[in-house]
């Protein structure tokens, strides 16, 4: 028999909530360094363009400042300039990122069922990755260049004069396979992880139930690995919507090849025009936006899809 | 039989390819750090130098003596070193609450973190250049350093509170139901158990840094703080119509070195850090 009485229910309660209450305020103790510097950098500054956007305000007249609403936005979105920048943008994405996708999903398997030379692969493959995207941008530009370069006598059938950043589309070409070589290997090691998650007891059963090798890859393998396979397509469309370094190094927005990105950067750098600087800022910002939005929408509905399948 | 042979042979092709596609740029960027200024300027196509063409070591020499590219890599490691320290610093404590602690705001955190790790870097650098100029840190090391620690905490955050969600925490009491003071245990079992996560984060953070482009361009106007990327695109030579491909090529190669070595002594771990958010968060 022991003397000392239990804690009536309110007490304990009280403990309870006290200890969770410490825990409350030590965990947002712990967060609040950590988010206050993440918002400094970003939500002042977009608030300040939000507020700078509806003004005509250049820093080469500071003193001429005045308000005009929503024209800077009006002048932007009925401007050509603006669509077919947006234009570029989005071309370079969905072709990026839809090759990155396939070489992605190669360079996947090939490691997946890689026994030997794990280690070389796996540091050569993160030389691309971790290498300065305006380094990979200068390798490729003169990699294509006429004068310096080797892709000209490499490839058959073009000539060795052939100038690749003379055209708009074979510039783009050159810009978009910097861009997919400096980020297939995120997209492949992220695929990896996925491959590594599919059980190999399904695919062995299909292989005995007689699924061909292109069966088993769409009706077992990709269904399994969506997760890893959205992840990768959400982190990349939107890092690619923002394209910039290599843009910058390779063509510097010459034979239509400028992002929306650049755009931005140029009316606020090199035209010091912050007023329409921070109006295509936000829509910059509104687009990457939307483009999260539409694919995380076209995502659920092919989750819900291939729910109702199984 | 034959069949396994034939995905023997597919798997060896599938390896060459994926070298031959990661590393000819680099083959090729090296390559071209070998070819004598001179011949640049005439015109020197192919792969590697023509006979008579090769510079050896000199534009090595000439990117290293250049005071304004010595300066750059300088600004590049203690910009990208101090920021990763406390990027690192502050996303170990807020990952440990958001792995360990139960409060309020922890998916804030974390959404707020992910919209961030999306956010177009470009839309923030017109209120950012104005800002910085106003609170006199345009062109200073911390003018670059904040910005690179926003940036790299969402990374940072992710991935360690991945990594802190698989450590076994009981042993910390373990040790100490066994005899150890909380100091010993912390030390001698939390932080070794920890110190993999910390150290993937803060590889995964240095990279970021090293890489950036957008804010060392626009943040910076001369030497005085201008990082290695941004360096590199102003770089022009004597004749700014004829660009010193093969100088810039040697820069190229010096400014890739520590990313090399990092990647060689560090692989397992760097992998390891990319998938652990994306996968299991």
């Amino acid at each position: 028999m022991t003397t000392v009485t239990a804690p009536t229910p309110a007490r304990r309660r009280a403990m309870i909530s006290d200890r969770a209450r410490a825990e409350n305020s030590l965990g947002r103790k712990l967060v609040a360094p950590a988010v206050i510097v993440m918002l400094i950098v970003t939500a002042f500054p977009m608030i300040r363009a939000l507020w700078l956007s509806v003004y005509d305000y250049s820093l080469t007249a500071p003193d001429d400042k005045k308000f005009v609403g929503l024209d800077n936005y009006l002048t932007a979105l009925t401007d050509p300039l603006f669509w077919r920048d947006t234009g570029v943008t989005v071309l370079i994405m969905v072709v990026t990122v839809a090759v990155e996708l396939v070489i992605g999903f190669l360079f996947a398997m090939v490691m997946h069922r890689l026994v030997f030379a794990r280690g070389l692969i796996r540091t050569s493959i993160l030389v691309p990755y971790g290498i300065i995207t305006v380094v990979s941008g200068f390798a490729w530009q003169f990699a294509f260049s006429q004068n310096n370069g080797f892709i000209n006598s490499w490839i058959p059938g073009i000539a060795d004069n052939y100038n690749w950043f003379g055209h708009p589309a074979s510039s783009l070409i050159a810009i978009m396979v910097s861009e997919i070589w400096k980020t297939t290997p995120f997209m492949s090691l992220l695929l990896l992880a996925g491959l590594a998650q599919v059980s190999e007891d399904m695919i062995e059963a299909a292989k005995v139930d007689g699924a061909t090798w292109w069966q088993r890859l769409y009706k077992v393998i990709l269904p399994n690995m969506q997760a890893a396979i959205m992840v990768a397509v959400l982190f990349r469309a939107l890092d690619a919507y923002r394209i910039f370094d290599n843009i910058f190094v390779m063509t510097a927005g010459a034979q239509n090849t400028e992002s929306i990105s650049f755009l931005t950067y140029r009316q606020v750098i090199e035209q010091f025009s912050l007023g329409m600087g921070s109006a295509l800022s936000v829509l910059l910002f509104l687009s990457v936006l939307l483009v999260a939005f539409v694919l995380v929408k076209a995502f659920r509905v092919d989750l819900a899809q291939a729910r109702q399948e199984v | 039989m034959t069949k396994k042979l034939w995905q023997r042979g597919g798997l060896g092709l599938g390896v060459l390819l994926i070298l031959f596609w990661c590393l000819l740029p680099v083959a090729w960027i090296i390559s071209l750090s070998f070819k004598s200024q001179d011949s640049i300027t005439l015109g020197n196509p192919g792969f590697f130098p023509k006979k008579g063409t090769g510079a050896g070591w000199d534009n090595y020499k000439a990117a290293w003596e250049n005071e304004q590219f010595r300066r750059a890599i300088w600004n590049s490691i203690g910009i990208s070193l101090i920021a990763t320290i406390l990027s690192v610093a502050l996303a170990t404590l807020a990952a440990y609450a958001i792995a360990r602690l139960d409060f309020k705001g922890k998916k804030l955190v974390l959404s707020v973190a992910l919209a961030i790790a999306m956010f177009p870097v470009v839309s923030l650098v017109g209120p950012l250049f104005d800002l910085w100029r106003a609170v006199h840190l345009y062109d200073t090391w911390p003018g670059l350093i904040i910005p690179y620690m926003s940036f790299t905490l969402p990374l940072a955050i992710w991935t360690l509170s991945a990594f802190f969600r698989e450590i076994p925490w009981e042993m910390e009491q373990a040790a100490q139901v066994d005899g150890a003071t909380s100091w010993q245990a912390f030390r001698k079992v939390i932080v070794p158990l920890a110190a993999p996560g910390v150290f993937t984060a803060a590889i995964l953070t240095f990279f970021f840094a090293w890489n950036d482009f957008v804010f060392g361009i626009s943040l910076t106007s001369t030497e005085r703080a201008r990082p290695i990327p941004a360096s590199l695109s102003f770089f022009v030579g004597a004749d700014p119509f004829n660009r010193p491909a093969s100088l810039l090529a040697a820069g190229a190669v010096i400014a890739t070195i520590p990313i090399v070595i990092i990647v060689l002594l560090f692989q397992r771990k760097i992998v390891a850090g990319l998938t652990s958010g994306a996968v299991k968060g």
